[in-house]
């Protein structure tokens, strides 16, 4: 009942509360955040880069019917929901960790919806870079490989972090979310408490945590994009 | 020695076949500063996109030092690359490293290790004048600095030959200037042969010995700067040299007096003046109808139109200024009505 919700019994109740399971549930869900978004990069990066340098015309064509299932796979994992997607990888991830319930489970399906995400913001950042600063390396007898190294990617830099905040941000979400089949962290004390157990004020509580998490992940993402970035003038 | 033979380039769009080059032959000579020089579209850029396989022609050969680098593997040209460079219009610095790392990019490329690579790039730094930029990225040099900074790059693999595909054209006067001074200075240093790609006569003017004009894709004129501009022949080279509409028709026809056009093929320019010097002389008063002159390193190269007030005077002062070296004067036929 929301009358009693704030009164000084549940109150101690939901300190109490607080202080014993909060400081796991905060690293479960940072390390599973950061897990799955570190693996999701390593393979949504080279999958962003296939995407911009093997279309026709690229520096490294592929050949068209791979393009294509290549575009069409990463789209249809990026159209299901992440609720549904989580249960139609059971048996992956029962296959890779042996379980599906736990935080170590959850990493799987994050990793699933996150890298075609992340592969398309690796696209659309190095899309941004100049064609003519390629143009500038290949007169210069640069590889397809150094142009996607020296080039590519570290001119794109700054575009990249503030995506990979993107991403990150994303991912919280999701693992948020994955407390509903099992996760573990602060979205599993949210719906557990919260939603089974009608202790709002734990409910808010980790509420309140993960928007101070999404703060902190934005202020530290957009800090460092700037500082990357040597295009702006009045900067030291 | 650059040997372009017969070189054509078509480009297939979706709408139509785009026939940017037909059968282009120019020799370029080692040492040369050649400006390639045309109206826009007229296919400068694919032209010289050509010389360092950027764009293969679609007939045609490009023979470098007596190597036809159109039939070269993409492995084999990228070592072609090292000796024939290129600079751009919009300088194409890497903006998130500093002009030193700039520098040494193409040395990176290259395998060159770190330490000699930058001290190659502070070399090169040193001569182009922007050695304190070392550490600055070109976000915060002026575009002059950039295409300099673009200067050293493309100096840096020790090529023989500098592409530049207006190189100037995004900077002031005083700017291009100076950047074309460098350009000269790197071609009589360093015997580094120049391609200028430009459609600024001023900029062939300047520091071209040898010129091409391009015109849809046809070179209709070709050799020394002073020939090609002083006497234009085609169209094409006709409306470069004469912007404003040429020595009009209108010009001649309106004016209902004979008219002389004389032309200038390397006059000294300290000699007295002509005009002052005719009425005196031969008693032949003329007045100038039109003029497109230009001095080239001291001659006075391009054509004017004097009228004068009769066929008897004419005659006079054609036989006076064909008397000087370097000029030609005829009278200008006129349409019967
Ligand atoms: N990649 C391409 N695909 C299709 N058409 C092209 C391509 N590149 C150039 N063209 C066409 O070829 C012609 C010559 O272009 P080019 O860029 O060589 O001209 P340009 O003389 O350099 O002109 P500008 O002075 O404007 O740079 C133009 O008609 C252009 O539209
Ligand atoms: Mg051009």
């Amino acid at each position: 009942m929301l009358t009693n919700a704030f009164s000084m019994e549940t109150l101690m109740e939901a300190w109490e509360i607080f202080k014993t399971q909060f400081p796991l549930a905060i690293w479960e869900t940072v390390y599973v955040t950061l897990l799955s978004a570190a693996i999701a990069i390593i393979i949504g990066l080279p999958l962003g880069v296939i995407f911009v340098t093997g279309e026709k015309g690229g520096i490294l064509p592929l050949p068209a019917p791979v393009m294509k299932i290549l575009n069409f796979i990463i789209n249809v994992l990026r159209s299901v929901p992440f609720l549904i997607l989580m249960i139609l990888v059971f048996p992956l991830t029962r296959a890779i960790v042996g379980t599906v319930v736990g935080t170590p489970a959850t990493v799987v399906p994050l990793v699933i919806a996150a890298f075609p995400f992340v592969s398309r913001l690796v696209e659309g950042s190095l899309r941004e870079v100049n064609p003519n600063t390629i143009e500038m390396a290949q007169s210069m007898g640069a590889s397809p490989m150094q142009i996607i190294t020296k080039v590519m990617i570290p001119e794109s830099v700054p575009a990249l972090i503030s995506n990979a905040t993107n991403a990150i941000i994303t991912i919280l979400g999701y693992s948020a979310m994955s407390g509903i089949i099992g996760g573990g962290g602060l979205g599993k004390i949210a719906i557990n408490y919260g939603y089974y157990r009608y202790k709002y004020l734990i409910m808010i509580f980790a509420v309140v945590l993960l928007v101070v998490i999404v703060q902190v992940i934005q202020s530290l993402g957009t800090r460092l994009a700037i500082k990357a970035d040597k295009r702006l003038k009045n900067k030291q | 020695m650059i040997e372009i033979k017969n070189v054509s380039k078509t480009f297939a769009t979706a709408d139509n076949d785009v026939e940017a080059l037909k059968g282009v032959t120019l020799s370029i000579a080692d040492g040369d500063i050649y400006g390639i020089i045309g109206m826009s579209g007229a296919g400068k850029s694919t032209l010289v996109r050509c010389i360092n396989m950027l764009e293969r022609p679609t007939e045609g050969s490009v023979e470098i030092d007596g190597v036809d680098i159109t039939r070269l593997s993409e492995a084999e040209l990228r070592s072609v690359r090292r000796d024939i460079t290129m600079i751009f219009q919009g300088f194409n610095l890497l903006m998130q490293r500093t002009c030193l790392k700039n520098v040494c990019f193409p040395l990176e490329l290259a395998g060159v290790n770190k330490t000699e690579a930058r001290k190659r790039a502070m070399e090169l730094l040193d001569l182009i004048g922007l050695a304190d930029k070392a550490n600055a990225y070109p976000a915060q040099l002026s575009g002059g600095q950039q295409q300099r900074i673009a200067i050293a790059r493309a100096l840096a693999t020790n090529p023989k030959v500098l592409l530049c595909d207006e190189a100037t054209s995004a900077l002031d006067p005083n700017t291009t200037h100076s950047i074309l001074e460098l350009i000269r200075e790197i071609n009589q240093k360093m015997g580094i042969t120049a391609v200028i790609i430009t459609h600024q006569m001023s900029v062939v003017e300047e520091i071209c010995n040898k010129v091409a004009i391009l015109d849809h894709g046809v070179v209709v004129e070709q050799g020394e700067v002073g020939e090609v501009f002083s006497n234009p022949k085609s169209a094409a080279g006709k409306r470069l040299v004469y912007p404003a509409g040429e020595e009009d028709t209108a010009v001649v026809a309106g004016s209902g007096k004979p008219t002389i056009r004389v032309v200038f093929n390397g006059a000294d320019a300290t000699a007295t003046p002509l005009i002052a010097r005719m009425a005196v002389q031969t008693g032949v008063e003329a007045s100038i109808a039109y003029a497109a002159t230009r001095s080239l390193q001291g001659k006075i190269y391009g054509t004017m139109l004097l009228n004068v007030s009769s066929e008897e005077d004419a005659e006079k002062a054609i036989a006076f200024i064909s008397e000087r070296e370097g000029v030609i004067a005829e009278e200008v036929e006129k349409d019967a009505d």
